[in-house]
């Protein structure tokens, strides 16, 4: 499948192949000027002859049975290797204009999550709830440092646990046996928890004011960046036994994060994993970045995050009892 | 990161804004989309043609308008070009910079009847 343009011919050579672009569009609603072919070739290194002329010529031999659809060749740009659409004046892409008519939106396309996410915020806050969103890859021992993390925490504090698999409950079942309420959301196809999802999760608590709650998120460490969960802070768990470029490769993920947890340090002696560099490269990606390392299964360090964990919850608590007091301050000026 | 649900994100918003702006069908998106969106726009293209099948934008055209990155240097004290999360200053080399655009991941227009 052509992974340029989503029609379903063609030949696609990934990695600087031939990107052969000659389908015929035989199949039917599909319209689409391919200008961005010159983009294409431009990251491809190969002799093609072709200038910015759009000389291609739109042969798409099956029947239009609605004609209001215009391929408009007059707002391109192509700046080097960007190509520019609708830079035309006034966007006049709008050819033989017809009923059709422009309308301006300017939304955020993740706009409905980061509702949704506000509104967990707020929840959160009026209940004085201290909720981290722990991201990683699969298998950095997220499951182990929550079940040793709680089983440290849970006679001071209500903890809870939502946790996110695209399939099984077997780690909310782990969690179950530290004695402590978890719900398992398994987003089937999806790769990431998104912020309604958590939201209904939380429905599912009874009383948790004052306590935590830890997200599990699907072990990835792409799209659940991207996905503002209404948490305090982000985790990302590195496992030492992954690469120390992991930072750089999947910088969204150690950007979005507030503290790196380098996890499994008890097998160090064992490994050639570079911690500094580690360290240096998530600081490439995010300067403010706190860093942590710890062992969840030999309990090295897990005294530095407790102490985190109490430190970060009663500020955020301070922070609330500042704002609640500033208002009594203001109501009371009114007197 | 996710473009299909990027894609369906899109596809949502514009089922919603059909009943304020009182439209039946989408005929062209214009998406700005950043250097640092975390959108890769080759797979989101695939995939919105994929799930605006049977939508009120069944074969509509998807354009992209690249924003550029742009950081503000901690060291030099200005507003640096950059494409990605992790570049250095141009200027100086120092990673103490803080992106001040190029993540937008935005519908901009659309055209609609």
């Amino acid at each position: 499948m052509c992974t340029v343009c989503g029609c379903a011919e063609g030949e696609v050579q990934i990695e600087g192949g031939h990107h052969h672009h000659e389908h015929d569009h035989s199949h039917d609603h599909h319209h689409h000027d391919h200008h961005d072919h010159h983009d294409h070739h431009d990251h491809h290194d190969h002799s093609h002859a072709h200038g910015h002329s759009h000389s291609h010529d739109h042969s798409h031999d099956h029947s239009h049975d609605h004609e209001h659809h215009h391929h408009d060749e007059g707002t391109v740009v192509a700046e080097g290797d960007n190509i520019h659409f609708g830079k035309g004046p006034a966007h006049a892409h709008v050819a033989g204009m017809s009923q059709s008519r422009m309308v301006q939106i300017e939304q955020d396309i993740l706009g409905k999550n980061d509702r949704y996410a506000a509104i967990n915020r707020a929840r959160f806050e009026q209940q004085s709830l201290f909720v981290l969103n722990l991201v990683s890859s699969p298998g950095s021992g997220k499951t182990t440092l929550l079940t040793e993390t709680i089983n440290r925490i849970k006679e001071a504090r209500k903890v809870a646990v939502i946790e996110g698999d695209q399939q099984t409950a077997n780690d909310a079942d782990r969690i179950r046996e530290t004695g402590v309420p978890a719900i398992q959301v398994n987003t089937g196809k999806g790769c990431h928890l998104d912020a309604h999802m958590v939201g209904h999760a939380m429905e599912k608590f009874e009383d948790m004011k004052g306590g935590l709650l830890f997200i599990e998120n699907v072990g990835n460490l792409v799209c659940p960046a991207a996905f503002d969960l209404g948490e305090a802070h982000k985790v990302a768990i590195l496992s030492v036994t992954e690469g120390e470029d992991k930072p750089l490769k999947y910088p969204d993920m150690f950007h979005a994060a507030d503290l790196m947890i380098l996890n499994k340090t008890d097998l160090l002696p064992y490994l050639d994993f570079d911690v500094e560099r580690c360290i240096e490269y998530a600081r490439q990606v995010n300067p403010n970045i706190q860093v942590m390392q710890l062992s969840a299964r030999s309990g090295e360090g897990m005294d530095e995050w407790i102490e985190w964990l109490e430190s970060h919850r009663k500020n955020m608590i301070q922070s609330r009892i500042d704002a609640l007091q500033s208002e009594i301050d203001q109501f009371q000026a009114l007197l | 990161m996710h473009e299909m649900s990027i894609a369906e994100g899109i596809i949502q918003v514009l089922e919603e804004q059909a009943k304020e702006q009182n439209y039946q069908r989408v005929k062209t998106v214009w998406l700005e989309i950043g250097p640092l969106a975390m959108i890769e726009t080759d797979a989101l293209m695939f995939c919105f043609d994929a799930v605006t099948r049977g939508s009120l934008a069944e074969g509509a055209k998807l354009n992209i308008i690249n924003i550029e990155g742009e950081a503000f240097c901690m060291q030099c004290l200005k507003t640096v070009p950059v494409q990605k999360r992790y570049d250095a200053c141009p200027e100086c080399g120092s990673y103490q910079l803080q992106v001040t655009q190029g993540d937008e991941m935005r519908i901009k227009e659309l055209e609609v009847e």
